[in-house]
């Protein structure tokens, strides 16, 4: 027993909900665990605590982020709190069947050792419900393809930080196309030295400015995709 | 008096070089080559750089050795030659501004880990020290007049590579820089003030900002800096813009006269070591050395 126990069981459910909200964007990881269990002791479908709980959540976070009040460092505790969180409930989740979110293959292009925006990335996506696969740093064209073959994921993100580097996105979507595969997927793409201009010339679906901004366009396109309403801006 | 500390003392203002990368990849440095390897492969091509800088009037050249960490160094599985590329490196200028008349100081460049420390990321902090006290011996070892850690965005890290030079060296002077280019503070959510009063409590000569968005962002950023400490040695060292993409290549449009304008402008707010960072080239230098009236002949 913590001394946070009884608190947490005399909340109502909505109340709940909004302490792990709060606890994620100031990074607790034990909190928000101890609030997830709450959640899944009352009842709650896994589903529901992802999403309500700990997505909702990690959307204040990208909020805030793209709007420069947090930076990286409470950014990378929300979502290490929010992994803590995960590891209860992404067993349940494929237990109960729950609905995915959408799966993503991540990684900076061959030539490009630079991982701390992609990671970035790739935590944000996560934080936000999708599974992702983050294939590291230096990842040729045949690296893109196999693992989007192995893990059939709808988005594939791709970084450079380097200018010399970026053009190879475009290589990796021209060999997307060569196998069939280009339409298939939502291609997003950053890094420092980008811009929508180059993100348009490499036919990319899009640029994405930051972290957050790959979340929301992840999730706005992939609505798109799936015939569903485009989640409204925040 | 050690050589920064003189030159400081005979001129307002010192201006540094200009871009290294950018310039290896005009020569010819390909996708996933590691610039640092250059110091033993073509030392002549990376000398004709430095070159092109010292006529410029360049007073202080930095060391090919950006990315020579062995944290880097690793990820081309390259970490057993730290010291052999740093130290290649640090020989290799001096010969240049020795062949140049001896009328330059010699820099040892350090950049950033890529990793992000303990306990947010994976680095501990004891190991980041001793990889940049590493670093900091070979470019000593190779004669540099002081180290220049640049393009940090974690006062962590910054604290790190400090510690390490001083591990190696009681007295090297440090120059310290940070790269401020997110809404006005590091990536890691710096502000200026606070990266000038730790960079200098912790005993850096010099102070300030490189790389980034180009001169506008730089500009704001020392006068902020000149604000908090204005009895400090200021440096910046901006990028030539933002590259814009033509014809499927990544190009630099800042020219040599918009950089001449941005000299004159950091200097007005109070920068006294002056250089350029990435897409910058030897035009860009001649241009702020005439605006500068640096007198390097």
């Amino acid at each position: 027993m913590t001394d946070q126990e009884p608190a947490i069981a005399e909340l109502e459910t909505p109340e709940l909900i909004e302490k792990i909200q709060d606890d994620l964007y100031d990074g607790l990881a034990d909190e928000v665990v101890g609030g997830v269990n709450e959640l899944l002791r009352r009842g709650l479908t896994p589903y529901d605590t992802l999403t309500r709980a700990l997505v909702g959540g990690m959307d204040i976070v990208g909020v805030d982020f793209r709007d420069g009040i947090l930076f990286v460092p409470e950014v990378l505790m929300s979502a290490k709190a929010m992994k803590a969180g995960m590891v209860i409930l992404r067993p349940l989740l494929a237990e109960t069947g729950a609905p995915q979110i959408g799966t993503m293959v991540i990684g900076t292009v061959k030539g490009d050792i630079h991982d701390i925006g992609k990671n970035l990335v790739a935590m944000m996506m996560e934080g936000a419900g999708f599974r992702v696969e983050n294939l590291g740093i230096n990842n040729d064209v045949d690296k893109f393809l196999n693992a989007i073959r192995e893990h059939n994921p709808e988005i594939v993100g791709m970084s450079a930080l380097l200018t010399t580097t970026m053009p190879y996105m475009g290589v990796v979507i021209k060999a997307l196309k060569e196998h069939g595969l280009r339409d298939k997927l939502i291609v997003l793409v950053g890094g420092a030295p980008l811009n929508a201009a180059f993100a348009e010339e490499i036919e990319a679906d899009a640029y994405c400015r930051d972290a957050a901004v790959a979340v929301e366009t992840a999730k706005k396109l992939i609505a798109i995709k799936r015939g569903q309403a485009v989640p409204a801006p925040q | 008096m050690n050589k920064l500390q003189t030159l400081l003392e005979a001129s307002e203002i010192i201006l540094a070089d200009g871009a290294m990368g950018t310039m290896l990849f005009e020569a010819g440095l390909q996708f996933g080559d590691l610039p640092e390897v250059w110091n033993i492969a073509h030392p002549d091509l990376v000398r004709a750089v430095q070159r092109g800088y010292l006529q410029a009037g360049a007073q202080m050249l930095l060391t090919n050795t950006f990315g020579g960490n062995r944290f880097r160094l690793a990820m081309h599985n390259l970490d057993r030659r730290v010291a052999e590329l740093n130290r290649t490196g640090a020989v290799t200028l001096r010969a240049e501004v020795e062949a140049a008349g001896n009328r330059a100081l010699v820099a040892g460049d350090i950049g950033p880990s890529g990793e992000i420390l303990a306990p947010l990321g994976t680095l501990e902090y004891g190991d980041a020290v001793a990889g940049f006290a590493e670093q900091a011996q070979a470019l000593i070892s190779g004669g540099v007049d002081v180290i220049w850690i640049e393009t940090m965005s974690a006062l962590e890290e910054m604290r790190a590579a400090m510690e390490g030079v001083r591990q190696v060296s009681p007295d090297t002077p440090i120059i310290a820089t940070m790269t401020i280019d997110t809404r006005g503070r590091t990536m890691m959510g710096v502000t200026p003030e606070q990266a000038v009063k730790a960079m200098s409590e912790w005993g850096a000569a010099a102070v300030g900002g490189n790389c980034g968005n180009g001169p506008d962002e730089i500009l704001g950023v020392i006068q902020k800096m000149h604000a908090a400490a204005p009895d400090l040695v200021l440096v910046a060292k901006s990028n030539a813009g933002l590259p814009e993409l033509v014809h499927g290549k990544a190009v630099y449009t800042t020219g040599p006269q918009a950089m001449a304008g941005y000299s004159a402008a950091v200097k007005a707010a109070g920068a006294r070591i002056i250089g350029a960072c990435c897409g910058s080239t030897p035009a860009h230098l001649q241009a702020m050395a005439e605006v500068l009236g640096v007198n390097h002949r």
